[in-house]
């Protein structure tokens, strides 16, 4: 699904977080978005979701206008995201946790007899396996560790089989052997899914995307290819010649 | 298949007890006890419909005897009308609860101090009554409405309906971006409480032989409050147990003292603070 914002800006008061920033990610393309901190990235990933309402601009969504969809209905159209602080439900274990994606992507909230679903827990247990984390089923999400929250963070956004999926500072504070994971889960995702990730750490940023949006300052500063944005002057100016 | 997982054996055997206790209760009772029982499986009834909302919806409610003093209005004023039969009454208690809460629910789904018109329905010459006067029957009746809302509530909480809620509970953000409706999901759970407090509501106004302001006044739902909290939430029996500790404390307390409610208040405070599970918290952790 392609996502695409024109023109959009977002004000707190007297400062504007956003500040006419576009962004075109066609359909099957991996985007990232970096920046210095403040400088934005997260406002975008807000606004795009449909947590935040823009102050000007609009957001497209497959070609749909869903600048005034609340957020659930863009997470119908397709549109799934992870936060920067790790969005779980706590008291409840790590597989009912992914079982409450799988429930809200197949609409299945409406029913009022308790029957034992398989397939349901059959898909549960196939993505803990695949997400690495199958033996913390049965722990709960609270009780997680750093990284674990993390992974489990990205399984719930990949269990709602988005379409589109933005993700924000998944890598941030996970070891190693975690990093490696989560980046091949990313990197299996099909062909055809848009993804838009923030993302701090670069090695992961050039592993993954083949475009980058660079913001500071709540404005886009350069877009373009790896080797396009290092060219940059500002990007360069931005980042102390750290790219 | 349902029943294996509705709970424990300790579980299982807390609710065999109390059942067989109860259902006993008109066959050995004095008259009083009998009443005093029966004005605790009406308050049970109330307090499981709040657990739905606190305990598995997270929606703390002040508001929530409105639908009981709804249910219980309704309830009279038909009989009022001189309309007959139990099943009647309770089901427009319960509609008219249910009614009421869909604007008051879509508007806040929260209401706080809500009390209507000093307003007392007598309503003394009932058809009905004759039957009803037989308090044991009277128990009985409300000890199957008190069963079956165990049993219907039980069945939600365990439903996919029921996770969704506990989900919006535990993180209404996350649920929104996996594509909840959120707050359609927390209206339902806001109308079948209050069409369940209504029914409450219904069998109070029976019971009574009227309505007063009273049943609608927020420490009703105070009092709904303290039950759930001391009994434990999100089990439905703790409900049920607090239900009775509140209304045998208010019993004995109330003929010595003129501020019960202070003790009561203190009992509530110290379950928040060292018992957060409630009695049913006691009984499974030891």
């Amino acid at each position: 699904m392609e996502v695409s914002a024109s023109g959009l800006t977002v004000r707190f008061g007297a400062l504007a977080a956003l500040n006419h920033v576009d962004l075109e990610v066609a359909a099957g393309e991996r985007r990232a978005v970096i920046g210095p901190n403040g400088a934005g990235k997260t406002t975008l990933l807000n606004a795009i979701a449909g947590e935040l309402r823009p102050t000007e601009g609009s957001i497209r969504l497959g070609g749909r206008d869903a600048t005034r969809l609340p957020a659930w209905r863009r997470a119908r159209l397709g549109l799934g995201r992870t936060f920067q602080r790790s969005t779980l439900f706590s008291r409840l274990t790590v597989a009912e946790n992914v079982a409450l994606a799988v429930r809200a992507r197949d609409r299945k909230g409406w029913r009022f007899w308790p029957l034992r679903d398989r397939p349901l827990e059959d898909e549960v247990a196939r993505r803990l396996a695949a997400g690495g984390i199958a033996h913390l089923a049965n722990r709960q999400a609270a009780r997680l560790g750093h990284g674990e929250r993390r992974i489990l963070e990205v399984e719930l956004a990949l269990a709602a089989s988005p379409s589109a999926l933005l993700l924000d500072e998944p890598m941030a504070g996970l070891s190693g052997d975690e990093r490696r994971t989560t980046l091949e889960r990313l990197g299996a995702l099909p062909d055809d899914v848009t993804v838009v990730i923030v993302e701090h750490d670069l090695d992961a940023v050039f592993a993954l995307a083949k475009r980058i949006t660079v913001l500071d300052h709540g404005v886009k500063i350069a877009d373009g290819t790896p080797t396009e944005v290092r060219a940059n002057a500002r990007v360069q100016e931005v980042y102390l010649g750290a790219i | 298949m349902i029943l294996g997982r509705l709970a424990s054996a300790r579980n299982a055997a807390l609710l065999a007890v109390l059942g067989l206790g109860l259902a006993s209760v008109p066959l050995w009772a004095p008259r009083f006890w009998i009443y005093v029982a029966t004005q605790a499986l009406i308050f049970a009834v109330f307090a499981m419909s709040l657990d739905l909302l606190l305990g598995y919806a997270g929606l703390p409610s002040l508001g929530h005897a409105a639908f009981y003093g709804v249910g219980a209005y309704a309830c009279a004023l038909l009989a009022l009308r001189q309309v007959d039969g139990l099943f009647p009454l309770l089901l427009v208690g319960g509609a008219a609860a249910a009614i009421v809460a869909i604007p008051i629910g879509a508007l806040s789904l929260r209401t706080s101090g809500v009390y209507f018109l000093m307003l007392t329905l007598a309503f003394a010459q009932m058809l009905w009554e004759i039957s009803l006067y037989e308090r044991g029957a009277f128990f009985v009746l409300c000890l199957v409405v008190a069963v079956l809302t165990f049993a219907v509530l039980q069945i939600l909480a365990r439903s996919p309906f029921g996770k969704t809620l506990e989900g919006i509970r535990e993180n209404e953000t996350r649920m929104r971006a996996l594509g909840v409706p959120t707050f359609r999901y927390r209206l339902a759970a806001f109308v079948v409480a209050a069409a369940i407090a209504g029914v409450a509501g219904s069998l109070a106004a029976m019971s009574n032989g009227y309505a007063t302001p009273d049943l609608l006044y927020w420490t009703a739902s105070g009092f709904g409050l303290v039950a759930v909290v001391v009994g434990g939430t999100r089990s439905l029996i703790g409900p049920v147990l607090g239900a009775f500790v509140v209304l045998v404390a208010q019993l004995g307390l109330s003929t010595y003292l003129d501020r019960w409610e202070l003790i009561l208040g203190a009992l509530f405070i110290a379950f928040v603070l060292f018992v957060p599970g409630g009695l049913v918290g006691l009984v499974r952790r030891t």
